[in-house]
């Protein structure tokens, strides 16, 4: 069983909770004094960080949430001055404001930890080689990956976001043994290798780290036998670090969180009531050694519980359940992120009018499709086939171009698309 | 081996430890770095047992020790280094020794206690030529020496040591920090280190807390502390 820090990884389970309510202790005293939101905050509900006495005082605090994080753009969340910053990542900025996350040395050194940690649990070590296919640059896949591979001292080939046959072409030249990228990048590698006529017994690939969008067992499955390697998820999202925030082990039966720098909760996402053990809800995660972008009690919008059962792999951290679904109404097509709200954008541009639409998402082999259905009302199309020819290229061509993704447009008549309660029109076929 | 948790201190009214967490492994030196006034010594002075008024709770091994009498902390094996030495200067240097042992002191044991004296002074072999000295009379240094070796007399297996560095010469500063490394690598003591020469005392430690009025603010290895830039220009004296 391969575990990267026996220390913090293994620690007894009181002792680890000291070392979490301490690192809590000295986060809050922080951003009371550094960070003016959490400042204003505590004064408005006189709360006192001296009161947090147990772990389960931080229910005491109010939630944060991605909005807060928008507000203070750039800087305003940064609990230091910039020039102890020495990096920037930034998230896509989906639906609208990017956020801007800050590194002190510090912050680097424990995030190279980090996804050393998920590396290592995935059977990266230093004889490995490993292709590193996610996007380098302000997204925080490619290089948090980078240095977690280098300091476990596997030798790495920053693939980034090389085009299909070459990275195949590296692949099998290179002989490299892991690669980590998002699994609908696995997928499309497969397709092109198939094209291509490179076979899986040509490549020396004996394991896969897949993470950055959800996937599930049956695609594992698919994905470890055509391939012939193990596969394993982790999970990270650039406000608390990027990967390494939770990763599975050799069981592959849940994602073990890195508790000694993060505090996971789990809460109803209506009410905000704590949950307890096993029961489902959103995921709030505290950051307990983060200097330059420290959260309390972040909201990350992702559903999931947390299990609390030992695990056989030695590992103390608890495990939280893989992620199919987001609170929000946020859907990720081919590692692409996407809101309803933006295909609203483009259909009222394209059309003149407020659409009634929904969008279908289903997987074909391992790839996302997506299919908008959109209600054109007789009042301003007089069956011109034309017209309707144009309104879908134009539809096709917005969306590809915003949102890079290549949709199926399917215009039908008017009242067939069912009202729900429920805003959010999307059918999600994927993981039923 | 010790664990505080939320620990609160008070002056009469004035609260000056707020809401303390740390711990300490068997075997580790841990330096608690902090400005004058900060709550470094009344911490030291809490898990000692000198501070009347505390909440919160102190364990040591299994022991919780905190509303314990300095006494009965000493015999379970935490000795502390007081600031200023807190020597006895009309005391010759072997009475002030012999005091450090008062709480195991019987008639009986008087002879073996002798024999522990011979082997303190292998450690501090300035001290040995001063048998006789009173305290009073020793240099800053000696009189520091003589406050540990006091202090080691009761064979603790945490010494607490407040600023020893203080008044004293850079040179006899680094041979009482090689003494503690010595200490710790021989003895495999532990030793929890408060100084406002943090540079040197990080460098002999393995962990550190940063204490600033009356909270930790940071915590980290050796490296994590020497790194952060804050701790670099607020106890490190450089940028």
């Amino acid at each position: 069983m391969p575990v990267w820090n026996e220390k913090y990884e293994t620690m007894k389970r009181d002792e680890l909770e000291q070392v979490q309510l301490e690192r809590l202790q000295q986060t809050l005293n922080r951003v009371y004094r550094r960070v003016s939101y959490y400042q204003n905050l505590f004064n408005k509900i006189s709360f006192d960080p001296d009161t947090i006495s147990t772990l389960g005082d931080l229910k005491k605090i109010p939630y944060t949430s991605k909005d807060t994080l928008r507000l203070a753009y750039p800087y305003d969340m940064f609990a230091v001055p910039l020039r102890e910053v020495v990096r920037m990542q930034s998230t896509s900025g989906t639906t609208g404001q990017p956020l801007i996350v800050g590194y002190t040395k510090n912050d680097i050194e424990h995030w190279t930890e980090l996804t050393a940690r998920v590396l290592y649990a995935g059977g990266v070590t230093k004889d490995d080689i490993i292709q590193i296919c996610f996007p380098y640059g302000l997204f925080t896949g490619g290089i948090g990956f980078h240095y977690g591979a280098e300091k476990i001292g596997a030798s790495v080939i920053p693939g980034s976001e090389a085009d299909m046959e070459n990275q195949i072409i590296i692949m099998r030249d290179y002989r490299t043994t892991a690669f980590a990228c998002a699994p609908t990048y696995a997928a499309q590698l497969f397709e092109v290798m198939n094209e291509k006529g490179i076979t899986p017994a040509e490549l020396s690939l004996s394991k896969g780290l897949f993470g950055a969008e959800p996937w599930n067992e049956s695609f594992r499955k698919e994905i470890e036998e055509k391939l012939s390697i193990s596969v394993t998820d982790n999970y990270g999202l650039t406000e608390i670090i990027g990967p390494g925030v939770s990763f599975e082990c050799d069981h592959k039966n849940g994602l073990h969180i890195s508790e000694d720098h993060f505090i996971p909760e789990i809460i109803d996402p209506d009410t905000g009531s704590v949950l307890g053990p096993g029961e489902k809800g959103e995921l709030v995660l505290t950051t307990i050694t983060k200097e330059a972008y420290p959260l309390i009690r972040y909201r990350t919008g992702d559903l999931t519980c947390l299990y609390y059962e030992p695990c056989t792999c030695g590992r103390t951290l608890i495990k939280m359940g893989k992620i199919f679904e987001r609170i929000d109404d946020m859907i990720i097509l081919n590692g692409q992120n996407m809101f309803p709200s933006q295909f609203e954008q483009i259909l009222t541009e394209a059309i003149g009018t407020a659409p009634k639409f929904q969008l279908v998402i289903d997987k074909k082999e391992t790839l996302d499709e997506l299919e908008i259905q959109v209600e054109i009302s007789g009042d301003f199309f007089f069956d011109e086939m034309k017209k309707l020819a144009e309104l879908e290229i134009t539809i096709i061509k917005e969306v590809k171009e915003r949102l890079d993704f290549i949709p199926k447009v399917k215009l039908v008549e008017p009242r067939t698309i069912k009202r729900g309660m429920k805003k959010a029109k999307v059918i999600d076929k994927r993981y039923k | 081996m010790l664990t505080i948790r939320s620990l609160r201190s008070y002056y009469e009214s004035i609260c000056a430890l707020k809401a303390v967490s740390l711990h300490i492994q068997k075997g580790e030196i841990v330096t608690l770095i902090g400005a004058n006034g900060s709550g470094k010594s009344t911490l030291l002075n809490s898990i000692a047992g000198l501070m009347p008024k505390t909440k919160g709770t102190i364990q040591f091994e299994d022991t919780e020790i905190t509303n314990l009498s300095s006494s009965a902390i000493v015999k379970l094996g935490i000795a502390l280094v007081p600031e200023g030495r807190q020597l006895f200067f009309p005391m010759n240097v072997m009475d002030n020794l012999i005091l450090g042992t008062y709480p195991f002191y019987t008639f009986r044991n008087k002879k073996n206690l002798y024999n522990k004296i011979d082997r303190i002074f292998d450690l501090f072999p300035a001290l040995v030529d001063r048998k006789k000295q009173l305290a009073g009379t020793l240099s800053g240094g000696e009189q520091q020496m003589l406050s540990i070796a006091r202090a080691l007399m009761s064979e603790p297996k945490l010494l607490l040591m407040d600023e020893p560095s203080v008044g004293l010469a850079p040179k006899i500063v680094e041979s009482i920090f090689q003494t503690l490394i010595l200490l710790q690598k021989q003895t495999g003591l532990t030793i929890f280190l408060v100084e406002q020469n943090a540079k040197l005392a990080l460098n002999i430690s393995q962990r550190g807390y940063v204490i600033e009025t009356g909270q930790i603010i940071l915590s980290g290895e050796k490296e994590e502390l020497m790194n952060n830039k804050e701790v670099i220009r607020a106890y490190l004296g450089k940028e």
